[in-house]
């Protein structure tokens, strides 16, 4: 998600300029994500000269309307309606990290599973306060903030889970395998697999 | 092990709990030395793996099972030296038991579901009823007090449920999966009703497999093999939700 496609949405509304557009994307969005007004103005500036956004009239106050051009409508609604398509998770900085740590000599992984286990239950336990000590969930202000809250808490809650099913998947190839060494010897010479599945004949020859 | 006094606020402490089932080299260790405290307005969720101990802590809470080591004193008493009326009668005036499954008995409408534990503590029918219609005001379910559980949503059911657990000025509310067989949203109510009640006084420990759900606690204690190995807590401990919410 880009700003640009959030500001072309609330511009298929209908013309508005700068200020007003920045104010109404964080009151939609629950001022889940401010935005400065310079980043809004250059947002404009570039969908200027994508075509898909035209300078209409200037107001007694100086404010510089936009509308949405026929283009920036299609844009607008090819956005909207499509799916979003996330980065490749293999670059999770977190996933990468373990995954590192599980095959270096030194280090415990289950010492950074635990304490990123805390950190994420902690975020968790702030964002359902925040979302407990929120107003009337009818207006729809709060019910939109309510639903960005809600999907920083389900991404949470799925990471507290990817967390512990790696914590059993790690303790089990360790019981297998009988050391910590042989698990990170068998990772090194067979970087292609992810340590616990790593085939059963390997991991009981080493016990 | 010393006995200190515990402080009025502490409704519930484990010192060094341990449990071992059989003996010799059959001998399972459920819990290996479990320390917790809960005291009133504190919810504390015990997460966990199948097999962590996290339904033998709550049931060693509870007074239902005596650990093999260890002391359990629920609001000032000592579990250990309690007959087993005295335990009993600990049951039913201190603590609420929530299941997942709600058991409620299903031959009884909501409110004399919640005021049969009273009416076994030997109150008076008319005063048992209520103080079953103001718990049941308090988990806003007024208008379903002579329903039958059959007739009741899960959701209903467990709020009745919440609602037998706290009635009577009962202070530990003691939750097994409160929340595992309702949908994501039902959950989320009933959890801010048992957060309300703990708001107003309660203590409580939440057994949940499920962060999302435990993060309504104000401290969350993992446990492995028997073991408290993580433990988050919030760092502003007071009320969750405004009071009434």
């Amino acid at each position: 998600m880009s700003v640009r496609h959030g500001l072309l949405a609330l511009l298929s509304q209908g013309p508005s300029y700068g200020y007003q557009l920045k104010v109404e994307f964080e009151r939609r969005t629950g001022d889940s994500w401010p935005v400065n007004v310079g980043q809004v103005y250059n947002t404009l500036d570039r969908l200027e000269r994508d075509g898909l956004i035209e300078r209409g009239e200037t107001d007694g106050d100086g404010h510089v309307f936009y509308a949405i051009t026929d283009a920036g409508a299609a844009e607008a609604r090819s956005w909207l309606e499509g799916p979003v398509v996330r980065g490749a998770a293999a670059r999770d900085e977190l996933a990468v990290k373990l995954a590192l740590a599980v095959t270096l000599p030194d280090v415990d992984p289950e010492a950074i599973i635990h304490a990123q286990r805390v950190a994420t239950i902690r975020s968790l336990q702030e964002l359902t306060r925040s979302k407990a000590a929120g107003g009337d969930p009818d207006s729809p202000e709060e019910f939109a903030w309510q639903l960005v809250v809600d999907a920083l808490i389900f991404q949470a809650e799925a990471e507290v889970r990817w967390l512990e099913h790696s914590e059993a998947r790690i303790r089990r190839l360790r019981a297998r395998t009988g050391s910590e060494g042989a698990a990170r010897g068998a990772t090194a010479s067979a970087p292609r697999t992810a340590p616990a599945e790593l085939p059963a004949t390997t991991t009981a020859s080493a016990r | 092990m010393s006995r200190e006094r515990i402080g009025a606020s502490e409704l519930l402490r484990l010192d060094a709990v341990a449990m071992h089932y059989g003996a010799g080299e059959n001998s399972v260790t459920a819990l290996a030395g479990v320390d917790l405290s809960v005291k009133r307005g504190e919810l504390v969720a015990i997460m966990g793996a199948s097999g962590s101990g996290k339904s033998t802590l709550l049931t060693i809470a509870g007074g239902l099972v005596t650990p093999t080591s260890g002391e359990v004193v629920v609001d000032g008493q000592y579990l250990r030296d309690a007959k087993p009326a005295q335990l009993a009668a600990i049951r039913r005036r201190t603590l609420g038991f929530v299941f997942q499954d709600f058991n409620l008995v299903p031959a009884l409408t909501a409110v004399e579901n919640v005021s049969l534990p009273l009416e076994l503590d030997g109150w008076k029918r008319s005063k048992a009823r209520r103080a079953a219609l103001d718990a049941l005001h308090l988990v806003e379910l007024d208008d379903r007090a002579d329903h039958f559980p059959d007739d009741l949503s899960g959701g209903q059911q467990q709020r009745v449920a919440i609602a037998r657990a706290v009635v009577g000025g009962r202070a530990l509310i003691l939750a097994d999966e409160p929340t595992g067989a309702l949908d994501s949203q039902t959950g989320e109510l009933v959890l801010r009703m048992l957060r309300s009640r703990i708001d107003e006084g309660a203590g409580g420990i939440l057994v949940t497999h499920d962060a999302r759900h435990a993060a309504w606690a104000d401290r969350i204690v993992f446990l492995r093999d028997g073991r408290v190995v993580d433990e988050s807590r919030r760092d502003d401990p007071s009320a969750l939700l405004a009071a009434g919410a």
